[in-house]
């Protein structure tokens, strides 16, 4: 009885972790990065101010592409 | 080369890229892999986006020439060469500098205007240089003790 309850919490553990693992990496994968004559590279991750309304509109040109 | 040629190797070379266009500051399309009206929506997108981008101003120099848009349902690249730009969507993750480099290829091969052969002048045939040369030592034989 103690044996299953603990795989049983094993596995709900384990599938807490994978899913906010793949949130994570979901969440972190929306960037904008500019690149710029002289060199320089900005990255906007989701969140900046710069991203928010760049961000829109590339998700916006995906969806009209497909 | 013909803008619709470059696009149409460029699709061939790159397996990631979704769909292509090439337009201009004015937002005329020259090119696409899309059909009419969707090439116009997307260079319209594209310079919308283009437009925002450029109100980001974080202690950067110079005129933007690349920009990648990466999101969950796949990125956007933009690649500007004076007043032309192209510009292609890509699933998630895709190799960033792989798609840059065949963007900016095909940009170029769209700028490269087959121009007439100028002809080289011929420089002077350069004396051979004899001395100098060093003279190989003499190959060392192989002991054979036959003991």
């Amino acid at each position: 009885m103690r044996r299953s309850v603990a795989a049983l919490v094993g596995v709900a553990g384990g599938m807490l972790a994978g899913a906010a693992f793949i949130r994570r990496r979901t969440v972190d994968r929306d960037r904008v990065d500019l690149y710029y004559q002289d060199g320089s590279m900005v990255s906007l991750s989701n969140g900046s101010p710069g991203a928010d309304r760049l961000l829109p509109l590339a998700r916006e040109i995906l969806r009209k592409t497909r | 080369m013909d803008a619709q040629q470059a696009l149409a190797d460029l699709t061939e070379i790159s397996s990631q890229i979704q769909a292509a266009v090439v337009f201009d500051e004015q937002g005329k399309v020259a090119a696409s892999t899309l059909e009419e009206g969707r090439a116009d929506a997307l260079a319209e997108g594209v310079g919308r986006l283009l437009e925002q981008a450029l109100d980001v101003k974080v202690g950067a120099g110079g005129p933007l020439i690349q920009l990648e848009a990466a999101t969950d349902e796949g990125s956007v690249f933009v690649v500007a060469d004076g007043p032309t730009r192209i510009a292609a969507t890509t699933a998630p993750d895709p190799t960033v500098g792989l798609v840059f480099y065949d963007l900016k290829s095909a940009l170029r091969s769209i700028a490269a205007k087959p121009a007439a052969r100028r002809p080289t002048p011929k420089k002077p045939a350069a004396p051979k240089k004899t001395t100098g040369a060093k003279k190989k030592p003499a190959p060392r034989n192989k002991k054979t003790d036959a003991t």
